[in-house]
């Protein structure tokens, strides 16, 4: 480290471990400078509501009154008395179990299949199969694809060849908003974690593909398992957060397309949930626990995965 | 067909299946046609006329393309309430505010936790990984309660000063910094007596190009498509998204003005992303959790 101190040079097997801490932290102080602006803004943003809501989680508070300390009665409500929270739960986790696998093997397979070609050919695909997730509020091309009207193309065209006689409401239709939404979630789905696996890609050290060849590696199959997978794990864990994460936060897709709250709460979430009693009714215990939930499901669903990528190639 | 593999001396032949390599493609081209061809299709409506928007059955291209849609989402912007200038400037003002405060304290903070050996270094950037798995949107309630606390809501505060601390910006320089900014150049710049914020900037920053490029994007794309309705209640401090999405909320006659709108808030992303891609590769090249 850096001894710059003029007056004496200390060194670590003189001090016990409180008094090394201490002239660390003195030494290098100038990190703490550095990082405070940013980490007292992050804790005031993320950290202190995650706090917050676990507070607020065990009372009854509306936002004018004081908070009134309930114990565990929100926590006994979402399971016993709030049924529309089951459904929310339930769709929330159809959405992340489908939509995050899903989009985490297609983003994979694509950045693998296009990392061979020669780099300009792939840096227009790249463009290609990333800009729905860059263009914002461009999925909303998908309710005129889907809407309700003639006009609708799917409708239009089912109308033409005689499948339907009479336009089907696609969006308002509980057997269809529940698939469409998913579809949609999935075209806006190659994202970050897309990009840090062709990055990942281009990094494997390329002789180990030589030496596997040696081996007696024969095809692309078993090369990808035994060499470019474990080579990219880095990558796979981050990307595998990235892919979770977002599966979860999936309530503006449905608002967008479906409406909040949609026919009949099919496609109804956890988020459409906290927003209702947050927001609206200002229940804002109730919507804590709500919150404080869904973050211990999200954080659980993320180490789970995690735990179990780390097992790739062992 | 097999494929030849450079490496620095010579090359390998690895065995590619020519009936992999064709589903291969064929997989490639149907799922690039489901990703780009409704990128086009919006496209195309923002050009058609009102008429070949009703075409039955409707028709992708458009044969007597017309700007007419974007002239007419300015023309009906002009009797929104707040002059449509306004809407314009607040998303500028928002996006580069934003952009500009993310990008010096995510670098000031990854380079403190990349380079500098302080106790409680490991601590924090544990706090920052975790919070990548969880969405923000989850406590919008409660951040609501505090920002309202410190007088920010329905003020620039509320949507600028948030954007200063992402996580993922921060992650992504600080692993960056780790693989590319090589401590030995540090280490007898501070020998030299250097200050560390001077190290910093001209020393670290410098060779981290691509990363605060792709923080800059990130960021900026962000703000730049947000409407934010919670947070800022006052007509003339809301954003483009939030005007342009009036504009087209309503009949069906606004179908194409809707399509341009849309265009105009997407086009800047892309266009960036397009420019900027091989530095954000590059980038994420080193966006790996090791853990």
């Amino acid at each position: 480290m850096s001894s710059k101190s003029e007056t004496k040079v200390v060194s670590r097997k003189e001090m016990t471990k409180a008094q090394w801490t201490l002239h660390m932290m003195n030494t290098h102080k100038v990190g703490y400078f550095m990082l405070a602006p940013f980490m007292i803004l992050f804790f005031l943003t993320t950290v202190i509501p995650v706090f917050l809501s676990l507070y607020f989680s065990f009372t009854s508070f509306n936002m004018i009154e004081t908070p009134k300390f309930v114990f565990m009665d929100n926590y006994v409500k979402m399971f016993l008395e709030d049924e529309l929270f089951i459904t929310a739960l339930k769709n929330t986790l159809i959405f992340a179990v489908v939509v995050g696998p899903i989009s985490y093997v297609l983003s994979f397979l694509v950045a693998w299949f296009i990392n061979e070609l020669p780099p300009k050919v792939r840096a227009v695909v790249v463009i290609v199969f990333y800009a729905p997730s860059l263009g914002g509020n461009t999925y909303l091309i998908w309710s005129t694809l889907f809407s309700g009207d003639r006009y609708g193309w799917l409708n239009a065209w089912l109308l033409k060849l005689g499948f339907i006689d009479s336009p089907v409401n696609w969006l308002k239709n509980t057997s269809y908003i529940l698939p469409i939404c998913i579809l949609v979630a999935l075209w806006m789905s190659l994202g970050i974690s897309f990009l840090s696996f062709i990055a990942g890609l281009q990094g494997i050290n390329r002789s180990l593909f030589e030496a596997g060849a040696i081996d007696g590696i024969t095809n692309r199959w078993q090369e990808v398992w035994y060499i470019t997978l474990p080579s990219m794990k880095p990558q796979l864990m981050f990307g595998a957060v990235m892919s979770i994460t977002g599966a979860f936060g999936f309530g503006d897709v449905v608002t967008n397309l479906a409406g909040n709250p949609p026919q009949d709460y099919v496609g109804y979430t956890v988020t459409h949930h906290i927003g209702e009693y947050g927001g609206v009714r200002w229940e804002v215990g109730y919507s804590a626990a709500l919150s404080f939930l869904m973050f211990l499901v999200m954080i659980g669903a993320n180490l789970a995965v995690n735990k179990l990528l780390s097992k790739v190639g062992q | 067909m097999s494929k030849r593999l450079r490496t620095r001396n010579h090359t390998v032949v690895l065995n590619r299946s020519s009936g992999g390599d064709a589903g291969i493609t064929v997989f490639l081209v149907l799922l690039g046609a489901f990703m780009f061809l409704p990128m086009v299709y919006s496209f195309l409506q923002s050009l058609k006329p009102l008429n070949e928007l009703f075409y039955f059955p409707p028709r992708f291209f458009v044969s007597k393309p017309t700007l007419g849609n974007y002239a007419s989402l300015f023309s009906l912007m002009d009797y929104s309430w707040v002059p449509f200038s306004r809407y314009i400037f607040n998303t500028v003002f928002i996006s580069v505010a934003g952009t500009f405060g993310n990008l010096v304290l995510s670098s000031l903070a990854a380079y403190s936790l990349a380079k500098i050996d302080f106790p409680g270094n490991k601590f924090f950037f544990q706090i920052i990984q975790k919070s990548l798995m969880f969405t923000p949107a989850i406590v919008a309630t409660l951040q609501f309660i505090i920002y309202s606390k410190l007088h920010w809501v329905d003020t620039y505060i509320a949507v600028i000063v948030p954007a200063w601390s992402t996580s993922l910006g921060l992650y992504l320089m600080k692993n960056f910094m780790d693989s590319n900014v090589t401590t030995e150049i540090l280490e007898s710049a501070r020998l030299d007596g250097a200050r560390e914020f001077r190290i910093f900037w001209s020393i670290a920053m410098p060779m981290v190009k691509p990363a605060w490029l792709t923080l800059i994007i990130y960021c900026f794309k962000d703000l730049w498509q947000m409407s934010n309705t919670t947070l800022i209640h006052s007509e003339q401090l809301k954003t483009l998204n939030y005007a342009i999405g009036k504009v087209s909320e309503g009949t069906i006659a606004r179908t194409g003005v809707s399509a341009a709108g849309t265009m105009f808030i997407m086009i800047v992303p892309i266009a960036v992303f397009i420019i900027s891609q091989s530095n954000i590769i590059e980038t994420m090249g080193s966006s790996g959790m090791k853990d």
